[in-house]
């Protein structure tokens, strides 16, 4: 993994049959080393972008990791550098923990593969790297929220990938489990992974992330730091509230709604 | 990153040592499960309208020399091919019922749910009574090549609306017994204008009934099972991350659409040649795989065996159990695999709420 890993969003647009999500969208390249929010209102199109990355959808334009196009690799290739995790995992799968990070290991294939004991192995590690390797028997159905989004998160990791894209990381955490997952997410970029959340909660892009990027109806609205991204002008013209955002003692955003904006001054907002 | 694994901690290694534990309790079932398959088609080979003791019945098959020509003629011709073909259609029925339930991510699904068996039994039925078929193939085999191309269309429809935007597990299941009906209400068409023989025959079909067994047909269905498996068995751990929902497995790496196409034609080929020779036998393919769940889980490496065991064991207990229940005369199995099917099944889905 190098200092250099960057990837770059060029001119993308995806929609689902005839309607548009993402509209020719261009970003300023998202580097590794640094945890990425993607905000926006609902339907502004933050999972899509993120699971076009992920390579699950079809898109025109052209995502890339450093020089190399992302549409020119491999299932596998693209698999062992870049992990995505979906929102939730599905109900009703008798499956131990163990065995989905060992699923995630072996069930695209590999350029070398390898043997039984190692592939346990590295499974075990990645559920210990999250402090989760106690809950390596039980079922997925039998696990909390917090520990479910964990043990996703583990299968996400074991291919070791350089990019980590998480829709909705925290959504159906509580608070405690929210810092956990986020500052797990810090040390991993920390190690020099580049990691991108779509994050519903603004308080939360703006204490963990180090870029954030705003969409609004497929569009950037804005993108760089927390402190230039989200603003109140940002607040009403994307979000529609009226709200501000203040710098607390300790040198962190707050931001505090005040409530919703009229629809008339809402349009004036957007201009 | 290096590819070499960092050295075991503590917590690492306890996790690997529970997990081959978990793994070595998971094969003895297996083993276990092997072990039952056998012991209930050794009481399936024993039970029968002639009376024949299980001992007799064993002793004919390890030295036919010694044995009288009548029990040889019992167990060889009779007995053996039924048996031994309720073996088999159990295991395709089994395993074609699990690879559906996770590849259509479905717990309902199976070849009698979504109409795939009564698809066979249409084609079958066209056969039989119109004589329409499928061109260049063999008179006696074109029973079996309409019912595989039926179940292999009815499947096709259904991964097509499966794949189709918005519709949901349960849209399919719904469209699955539109089929059932449909297909249904079409072989009673047939039924209608059928000659009294070819009548005769339908009815077999439609009820399903290991008494048309015989060894060549034993031996297609053996063939069918060969080719299958083994795809069935590489395809484990695609089958296994798919669990986890589509988009997930894809972001491991695995082309979703194909496995799902190829585990569908497997599905059609297991669904075709079990309900060609012995019609439609219900429950089999949607009982066993939630028995093999809760016996050894969804890692699909030992699921797909431990379904296809069950599949075995059921139905040859099934079958001991039809010329049983009223003496002197076999009922048709699937009457059997109906009455206590549908029973289990609920008892399971009732179990797996609470």
């Amino acid at each position: 993994m190098s200092d250099a890993l960057s990837l770059h969003v060029h001119e993308v647009s995806v929609g689902y049959g005839r309607r548009e999500v993402v509209r020719g969208l261009s970003l300023a390249p998202l580097r590794g080393g640094c945890v990425t929010a993607l905000v926006g209102p609902n339907a502004a199109g933050k999972s899509t972008l993120l699971r076009t990355i992920a390579g699950l959808l079809p898109m025109r334009g052209r995502v890339s990791l450093g020089a190399v196009d992302l549409a020119g690799l491999s299932r596998a290739e693209r698999a062992a550098r870049i992990g995505f995790m979906p929102q939730s995992l599905p109900g009703g799968v008798a499956l131990t923990v163990m065995e989905t990070v060992m699923g995630a290991l072996r069930a695209g294939g590999d350029a070398a593969p390898i043997s039984g004991s190692e592939m346990q192995t590295r499974a075990a590690l990645a559920l210990d790297d999250l402090g989760i390797g106690a809950l390596a028997l039980e079922t997925l159905d039998k696990l909390s929220g917090g520990q479910r989004q964990l043990a996703s998160l583990a299968q996400a990791l074991v291919r070791r990938p350089d990019v980590l894209l998480l829709d909705e990381p925290t959504s159906a955490l509580d608070l405690r489990h929210q810092v956990v997952v986020m500052s797990i997410l810090r040390r991993l970029a920390g190690e020099g992974r580049l990691v991108v959340a779509v994050l519903h909660d603004l308080a939360l892009a703006a204490r963990w992330a180090d870029h954030v990027v705003v969409l609004s109806e497929g569009r950037c609205a804005a993108e760089g730091a927390p402190s230039q991204t989200i603003s109140s002008a940002v607040l009403a013209s994307v979000y529609g509230v009226e709200g501000r955002v203040e710098t607390c003692s300790r040198g962190m955003l707050q931001i505090m709604v005040d409530g919703p904006l009229p629809p008339s001054a809402q349009k004036t907002g957007e201009t | 990153m290096t590819t070499a694994s960092p050295p075991l901690t503590a917590s690492a290694a306890a996790a690997v040592a529970g997990y081959r534990r978990l793994l070595r309790r998971r094969l003895l079932l297996l083993a276990l499960l092997v072990a039952a398959a056998i012991g209930a088609f050794l009481l399936d080979l024993a039970s029968g309208a002639s009376g024949l003791s299980l001992r007799e019945a064993v002793m004919t098959l390890v030295a036919p020399d010694a044995a009288s020509r009548t029990s040889l003629v019992i167990i060889r011709d009779i007995r053996l091919p039924q048996a031994v073909m309720a073996v088999m259609v159990g295991m395709a029925l089994a395993l074609a019922g699990a690879e559906m339930q996770t590849v259509l991510n479905n717990p309902l699904a199976s070849p009698l749910t979504l109409g795939t068996s009564s698809a066979a039994v249409f084609g079958a039925a066209l056969a039989i009574v119109l004589g329409v078929g499928v061109p260049f193939i063999p008179l006696s085999w074109i029973i079996s090549a309409n019912a595989f191309v039926f179940a292999f269309g009815s499947m096709l429809l259904i991964q097509a609306l499966s794949r189709a935007r918005g519709a949901g597990s349960e849209t399919v299941v719904l469209f699955g017994i539109a089929l059932f009906f449909s297909f249904n209400a079409l072989v009673g068409l047939l039924q209608y204008v059928a000659s009294e023989q070819a009548l005769q025959q339908l009815v077999f079909w439609t009820l399903g009934s290991l008494g048309r067994a015989s060894w060549d047909k034993a031996v297609l269905l053996a063939l069918v099972l060969a080719f299958t498996i083994p795809f069935s068995l590489a395809a484990a751990w695609r089958l296994t991350a798919l669990r986890l929902g589509a988009e997930r497995a894809e972001s491991f790496g695995v082309n979703v659409a194909r496995v799902r196409l190829w585990s569908l034609v497997r599905v059609s080929v297991l669904t075709g040649a079990a309900v060609s020779f012995v019609g439609i036998i219900g429950f089999i393919g949607l009982v066993a795989p939630h028995m093999a769940r809760l016996l050894v889980g969804e890692d699909h490496r030992l699921f797909l065996p431990a379904s296809a065991l069950t599949g075995a064991l059921v139905l040859s207990l099934a079958a001991t159990a039809s010329k049983l229940i009223v003496p002197g005369a076999v009922l048709p199995v699937g009457i059997v695999t109906a009455l206590v099917g549908v029973p289990v099944f609920m008892l399971l889905m009732f179990g797996r709420r609470t």
